[in-house]
């Protein structure tokens, strides 16, 4: 029990998210997570406005109940298979992240200083949520994927789309990483 | 019930993220920062295997359940919408610390500010629905 109860090891979890791929390739389905947001649109009425959303959201609905899934595993590990242990960040991250102005780094699984109510009340706060999540689901589309859909199962596939998606993926993030979130916070 | 299974493998999706700390916003940022192997571990060893799964996959001829063949569908051959939708997909990943799937899971895991990031990442779509035509790909 000990061992499900502390965070799990790269060498656990890497191969658990392939069986998780695997899973969905043998019941006839492949694993991308940002696909639901186009389904969401649809259900949404999307298909009045693009033709990008005529799409048969029934056909896609296995998904969103991988989603709903996730939502509920994401329940399970934190009431009943979590220790409340820190994160095991690196002591360079803990302080560049402290220079930053992030305290107790790792405590949670999200910074405070971005989720938390009191952070979201505020303009900036509130910007910050707003634009990344609409970055993310412009470009996981634009893209054609996102970590799951690319990074993933697109890699393990050896498709040199995926392959340029996932550079991009990491030009932006260095970039974000090393020169925006620098200047935001 | 043929969803059920879809649940079942959703609920070890959203644990298996959970445990491995790669729903975690400081885990990006680290990756990021090349500052631990943790992250490129995870995702290394998943496309590790899975390059050998799929290898595999398709060298047997293994059939899905429903006795199908099983196609995976290879994706459009152009360049500019990967490389610039990857970029501003790289952009709110590093910022939100959470790509779309993670974002669901910690929805579960109580951050229900993770809510607005999921409505902004669906309007999001939807203006790529609406602008797709004008956009180089």
């Amino acid at each position: 029990m000990e061992y499900i109860l502390n965070p799990w090891p790269w060498y656990v979890s890497g191969p658990l998210i392939t069986l998780i791929m695997v899973i969905l390739i043998l019941f006839g389905k492949n694993f991308g997570m940002s696909s639901n947001l186009r389904t969401l649109c649809t259900i949404g009425g999307g298909d009045k406005y693009a033709d990008f959303f005529k799409i048969n959201w029934k056909s896609y609905s296995w998904n969103l109940v991988v989603a709903l899934g996730a939502i509920l595993g994401g329940f399970i590990a934190t009431q009943y298979l979590s220790n409340g242990a820190p994160i095991d960040l690196s002591v360079e991250t803990i302080k560049d992240l402290n220079t930053l102005g992030f305290s107790n780094a790792g405590k949670n699984l999200l910074p405070p200083e971005i989720y938390s109510w009191d952070a979201i009340l505020s303009l900036k706060g509130m910007s910050i949520l707003i634009i990344a999540g609409f970055l993310v689901g412009f470009g996981a589309r634009y893209a054609g994927g996102c970590t799951s859909g690319h990074a993933i199962s697109g890699l393990s596939n050896l498709q040199m789309p995926s392959l340029i998606a996932v550079i991009g993926f990491f030009i932006g993030g260095l970039v974000m990483t090393h020169f925006i979130i620098p200047l935001i916070f | 019930m043929k969803f059920i299974k879809f649940l079942i493998v959703g609920i070890f999706f959203g644990i298996i993220l959970v445990k491995s700390e790669a729903v975690s916003w400081y885990r990006i940022f680290e990756m990021f920062k090349f500052q631990s192997f943790h992250m490129y571990g995870i995702i290394g060893s998943a496309v590790g295997l899975g390059i050998l799964s799929i290898y595999l996959i398709k060298k047997t001829g293994v059939k899905s359940i429903e006795g199908k063949d099983i196609k995976i569908p290879s994706k459009n051959k152009s360049f500019k919408n990967y490389l610039f939708g990857g970029i501003l997909f790289g952009f709110g990943w590093a910022l939100a610390g959470a790509c779309p799937g993670p974002m669901y899971i910690l929805l579960g895991t109580g951050v229900f500010s993770m809510l607005i990031v999921i409505a902004s990442a669906t309007l999001g779509t939807f203006v790529y629905g609406l602008l797709r035509d004008k956009l180089p790909h």
